[in-house]
């Protein structure tokens, strides 16, 4: 039993990557892709290697804009869904405005940001906000009103005031549901923090993979890429710890 | 004997419910009356829609009645009160609590004292034999288990009035039997006024001082049955009794005889 979940968790995943990995060195030699086009798995292996020292900051220069944009949407997210959740008015006055700033193409704002805000972490961290706090209000609103029933009608019974009925039922049922708009929201907060950068940066992996497109280095770019998948790949998982910490019951209902 | 006083009266109650646009409303309760005393279990008992649910929640002040005065001890009801107490079908416990927080809901929401009624919630936990199962995680108990927790949680700031809508209708043949003879048990001890909705004859009969028999469509009283049975009761120990089968028989023909006519 043990060793099936650990095949399940562990060796599938690997021998998934593996595969892809296998398909892309495939397919380089049989098209013959020249390496500034498409470079082998192990040119890109080198690279990261050859520039070790190189790609820390830049990593790191992502990272803090990535996690500072995801804060801040969680609290503003978080308190836009209570807002929506619990008043009526507000529902109906905020709502279409988040609706049409979500409409909004975010790289077309990349541009008059910096012109606001100069080429510091402001605009990098804005755009983070812009693009990842939408799913985490819609999912945390939609969980906020989602009660089970029969806990709405239990505390009702118990002439609980709304703040209280909020504290121990409506915010921890919530949970399961702020959790999925989180997961969605930190996947989208590395893609917030590289197109912030691909605009009006010195530093970070957005930066880096459009300077190295003005040098067709694209072993650089893939490098790059690579992190950020990575990146994207612990932040998740690291959430769904977060969740199996805070939600245990989740996965019993 | 002289009679105990009235605790809850219902005079002339009405419910309706909007059923949709171009539809006459629904009459849920129409015009029901009736005195419920202290210390008294009354059981509603009907077919499914016949409105005893609703009027268990019109009691509870969880629903307010389109017409009709409903008093508790003489005043008007006019929302939840924390002297009453309701219990649902489904346990409605908090998944993200255990057993112990669960049972303390009650008291945190009336702003108690929680370490005065932590000895009472133990007491009761093991009055219904969940004592070992105070720190455990809800999903780690069956179903029978959960609805006991949920009684204690009712039962935890000594209320003097208990609503149970179909408490144990959920649960299987041996757990419904046991649960009902433990309410009879806690039921004895402290002699609360309970009001218990069933559509089961044999649990109607079991629990009840008085029997109240509705009838749907729209919902109203049609007997008041009075069953004068030693107690505790039970399907083994009650099954020869001459007063459980004439209660039951009355009370099978007037929920059948509904049905024909």
């Amino acid at each position: 039993m043990i060793g099936s979940r650990r095949f399940v968790s562990v060796i599938l995943p690997t021998l998934a990557l593996a595969a892809a990995i296998g398909i892309w060195w495939l397919a380089k030699w049989t098209f013959r892709w020249p390496s500034f086009v498409v470079p082998s798995p192990g040119e890109v292996a080198r690279e990261l290697w050859s520039r070790r020292s190189y790609f820390p900051s830049q990593f790191w220069t992502t990272l803090l804009e990535t996690l500072e944009g995801f804060g801040l949407s969680v609290v503003i997210g978080v308190a836009c869904a209570i807002a929506i959740a619990y008043s009526r008015t507000l529902e109906r006055s905020i709502y279409p405005l988040l609706v049409a700033l979500n409409a909004v193409p975010k790289l077309a704002l990349a541009p008059i940001l910096v012109l606001w805000m100069g080429f510091g972490a402001g605009p990098k961290v804005v755009m983070v906000i812009l693009i990842c706090v939408f799913p985490i209000v819609l999912s945390t609103a939609t969980g906020l009103k989602s009660t089970p029933a029969e806990l709405d009608e239990l505390i009702r019974s118990l002439s609980a005031s709304r703040f209280q009925t909020f504290r121990t039922v409506g915010f921890p049922a919530a949970l399961p549901q702020i959790f999925v708009g989180l997961k969605v929201g930190i996947s989208l907060a590395v893609i917030g923090a590289v197109i912030g950068e691909f605009v009006g940066a010195t530093k970070g992996l957005g930066y880096v993979i459009v300077a190295s497109g003005q040098n067709a280095d694209t072993t650089l770019a893939f490098a790059s890429i690579v992190i950020l998948a990575v990146l994207s790949v612990v932040l998740f998982y690291v959430l769904v710890a977060l969740e199996r910490l805070l939600v245990p019951w989740a996965e019993h209902q | 004997m002289a009679q105990p006083d009235v605790l809850i009266r219902l005079d002339g109650v009405s419910q309706l419910f909007a059923a949709g646009r171009r539809q006459p409303p629904v009459r849920a309760i129409e015009d029901v009356t009736l005195d419920i005393h202290e210390s008294e279990f009354v059981t509603l008992v009907g077919r499914s829609g016949c409105g005893k649910s609703t009027l268990l929640r019109i009691v509870s002040g969880l629903l307010q009645p389109t017409s009709g005065r409903v008093e508790i001890d003489g005043s008007p009801v006019r929302g939840t009160r924390p002297d009453v107490s309701f219990m649902f079908q489904r346990p409605a416990l908090l998944p993200w609590r255990n057993v112990i927080d669960n049972v303390l809901l009650p008291v945190e929401i009336l702003r108690l004292d929680r370490a005065n009624y932590r000895r009472r919630a133990h007491d009761l936990l093991e009055l219904v034999g969940l004592d070992v199962f105070a720190e455990r995680s809800i999903w780690e108990l069956s179903g029978g288990m959960q609805q006991r927790a949920a009684l204690c949680r009712a039962l935890v700031t000594d209320p003097r009035i208990l609503l149970m809508d179909e408490p144990f209708a959920a649960l299987d043949a041996l757990t419904r039997e046991d649960l009902s003879l433990e309410l009879q048990r806690i039921w004895n001890d402290d002699r609360k006024t309970i009001v218990f909705v069933t559509h089961s004859i044999e649990e109607a009969v079991l629990l009840a001082d008085r029997v109240v028999v509705m009838s749907p469509r729209p919902g109203r009283i049609t007997k008041i049955l009075d069953v004068d049975l030693p107690r505790p009761r039970s399907l083994g120990a009650s099954r020869g009794s001459e007063e459980l089968r004439r209660c039951s028989a009355e009370l099978h023909e007037l929920l059948f005889a509904r049905e024909a006519a």
